[in-house]
């Protein structure tokens, strides 16, 4: 579009200062890790590579790091079964019901987390508890895996969309079993979509807080409530800084990589 | 396209043989296959999803013990009567849905020039490096940026020490300025989109009709991403409902219903009343959806 040199201007600046205004606080974060006083105070007394020694040894940290991993790992897992399954389903059969079944997908995502975090503590406390399921990791992991589901059913469903049906038809035609068209056809077709899928939904569980409160125990405690429990506590404050630039930090690999394998950077998240 | 063509390969030299039952009952049955793919994830979103929602309504029903606090499952109507007649909660809420469309309208401010620079000025480079600038912040953890609010307003923090002194403090104000920060990756991508689909034709006929670029933009762009804003605000709308971190974090005393519930459920340990008070944001998001779904929103989510 023609647009006035000014109003052209007028908006580059603008957008060159969002994009700062979204970097800033995540700049102060990483700063902060290297100041040398204990409390917040800007500008910074010094620099210290002191608060990153300590971190690399807090127990507390590394330990609610692991427990992201594992209750990550799987919630990814299975996110990525039942995602595609939706996918295939949606993308590839006609049936009545359909738009209830994707309305479905959404939902856990699409209401506040806090009614998806109470929804699942009441059913965990009155159901679970009495089958002798307790609060824990498998808990957080079933709370992360529901809302994770659309995240690989959006990826593989997007594939799938642009890819057609035409390769899988060919392959029938040509005599192929169902299971090798999977193999040689579907399969390679939506290998990299799942990687994206999945870093995506690794990356959505790695930073829960809300659904996790009401689906954890006190002793099982990933690394935003492990944040969010030292957040208030002075002595810990500059480690919960290193940790917080670790974050930061480590943001940008899901994102630079979906961004390679799938469609489209803005499809990533629904 | 390279692993597709190997694969056809591979496959019209592998296909004569070894046709087994298993593959050829569920080439033939559609159906079978169809059911199949549906029954775990539906089993899973309406066992454990719905089912879950449908046990928080039940547990709005039940009470506790005034003198042990546990869990007394008889039917009543108390908590959702004590939760709809009270002024509190209604303050609460009102105050919840304020900050929420406050939140919306700012992202929606922000999120239009910047999303029409990136889609429409913006050369293809420089659209791409955007669209990831503007994607990263979304995975770093939504914790840390709370948490960076908080050094930042500080009463010695760099905001004070840019404004000599003038911070909003911690409040509702802070609470606000906060989740607008949080969600405006989320407004900005469906409204990027939304303008990504809007044909560059039809600005070029607008200003050889005559319209001068303020008229376009008000005439022809805004009418057409409109339903890419009302799809990015589901998320900012629903979002800022459901959070009681940020608040926690930068709220100082302001209380929002996500809070409140939070408290009633972990600090006094009030199940059936915590469940009752969640049916407030459950109405305000069904409305908002109900409201959003005329617009078409819900496409293009």
């Amino acid at each position: 579009m023609r647009l006035p040199a000014g109003l052209r201007w007028t908006l580059r600046v603008i957008t060159w200062l969002v994009l700062l205004f979204l970097y800033a606080p995540l700049a102060i974060v990483v700063m902060n890790s290297f100041n040398k006083s204990r409390t917040f105070a800007f500008p910074p007394t010094g620099v210290t590579l002191k608060w990153w020694h300590a971190a690399s040894h807090s127990s507390g940290a590394l330990d609610a790091l692991w427990t992201s991993v594992k209750a990550g790992l799987g919630a990814t897992a299975i996110a990525i079964v039942l995602g595609t399954m939706a996918a295939f389903a949606v993308q590839r059969y006609n049936f009545f019901g359909k738009n209830t079944v994707s309305f479905l997908v959404i939902l856990p995502i699409a209401l506040p987390g806090i009614i998806t975090g109470i929804a699942l503590n009441a059913t965990f406390r009155t159901v679970f508890d009495p089958l002798g399921i307790g609060f824990g990791l498998t808990t957080v992991i079933i709370g992360h895996a529901t809302f994770c589901i659309v995240i690989v059913y959006n990826n593989i469903q997007a594939r799938l969309r642009r890819t057609g049906s035409s390769l899988v038809e060919a392959s029938s035609d040509l005599g192929a079993t169902g299971w090798q068209t999977f193999r040689f056809v579907t399969f390679p077709m939506i290998r990299t979509a799942l990687v994206a899928g999945a870093l995506l939904a690794f990356g959505l569980s790695f930073d829960e807080i809300v659904v996790t409160t009401f689906t954890s125990s006190p002793d099982v405690q990933t690394l935003p409530l492990w944040i969010f429990a030292n957040l208030f506590r002075p002595n810990q404050a500059p480690i919960v800084d290193v940790v917080a630039a670790v974050l930061i930090v480590l943001a940008v690999v899901p994102v630079w990589l979906s961004q390679r394998l799938g469609d489209d950077p803005s499809s990533g998240r629904i | 396209m390279g692993h597709e063509v190997a694969g056809a390969q591979e496959l019209t030299a592998a296909a004569p043989r070894n046709r087994g039952s298993l593959s050829t009952f569920f080439a033939t049955k559609r159906r079978t296959r169809l059911a199949i793919l549906l029954s775990a994830p539906m089993l899973w979103l309406v066992v454990a999803y719905l089912g879950s929602l449908g046990v928080m309504f039940a547990s709005a029903l039940w009470t506790t013990d005034s003198f042990t606090g546990n869990v007394v499952k008889t039917i009543s109507g108390d908590n959702l009567h004590a939760v709809y007649t009270s002024p509190v909660y209604w303050r609460v809420a009102w105050r919840t849905v304020e900050a929420a469309l406050a939140v919306t309208v700012i992202d929606a401010i922000i999120a239009l020039p910047v999303a029409f620079y990136m889609s429409k000025i913006a050369s293809r480079r420089t659209r791409l490096f955007m669209v990831v600038a503007v994607l990263t912040p979304l995975w770093a953890s939504y914790l840390v940026k709370a948490y960076a609010w908080r050094t930042l307003l500080a009463p010695d923090g760099p905001v004070s020490w840019v404004f000599a002194g003038h911070t909003p403090g911690y409040g509702f104000t802070a609470t606000v300025i906060t989740l607008a920060y949080l969600w405006l990756p989320f407004m900005v991508l469906p409204v990027f989109a939304g303008f990504e689909r809007l044909p560059n034709g039809l600005l070029e006929a607008s200003s050889d009709l005559g319209a001068k670029p303020m008229r376009t933009i008000r005439s022809v762009v805004l009418p057409m991403v409109f339903p890419a804003v009302a799809a990015g605000s589901i998320f900012t709308f629903s979002l800022s409902l459901g959070d009681y971190i940020a608040v926690g974090i930068v709220g100082g005393k302001t209380q929002l219903l996500a809070n409140v519930i939070y408290g009633q459920l972990i600090t006094a340990n009030n199940q059936p009343l915590a469940a009752a008070l969640a049916t407030m944001p459950l109405i305000a998001i069904v409305l908002y959806l109900l409201a959003m779904r005329r617009t078409g929103a819900l496409e293009n989510v």
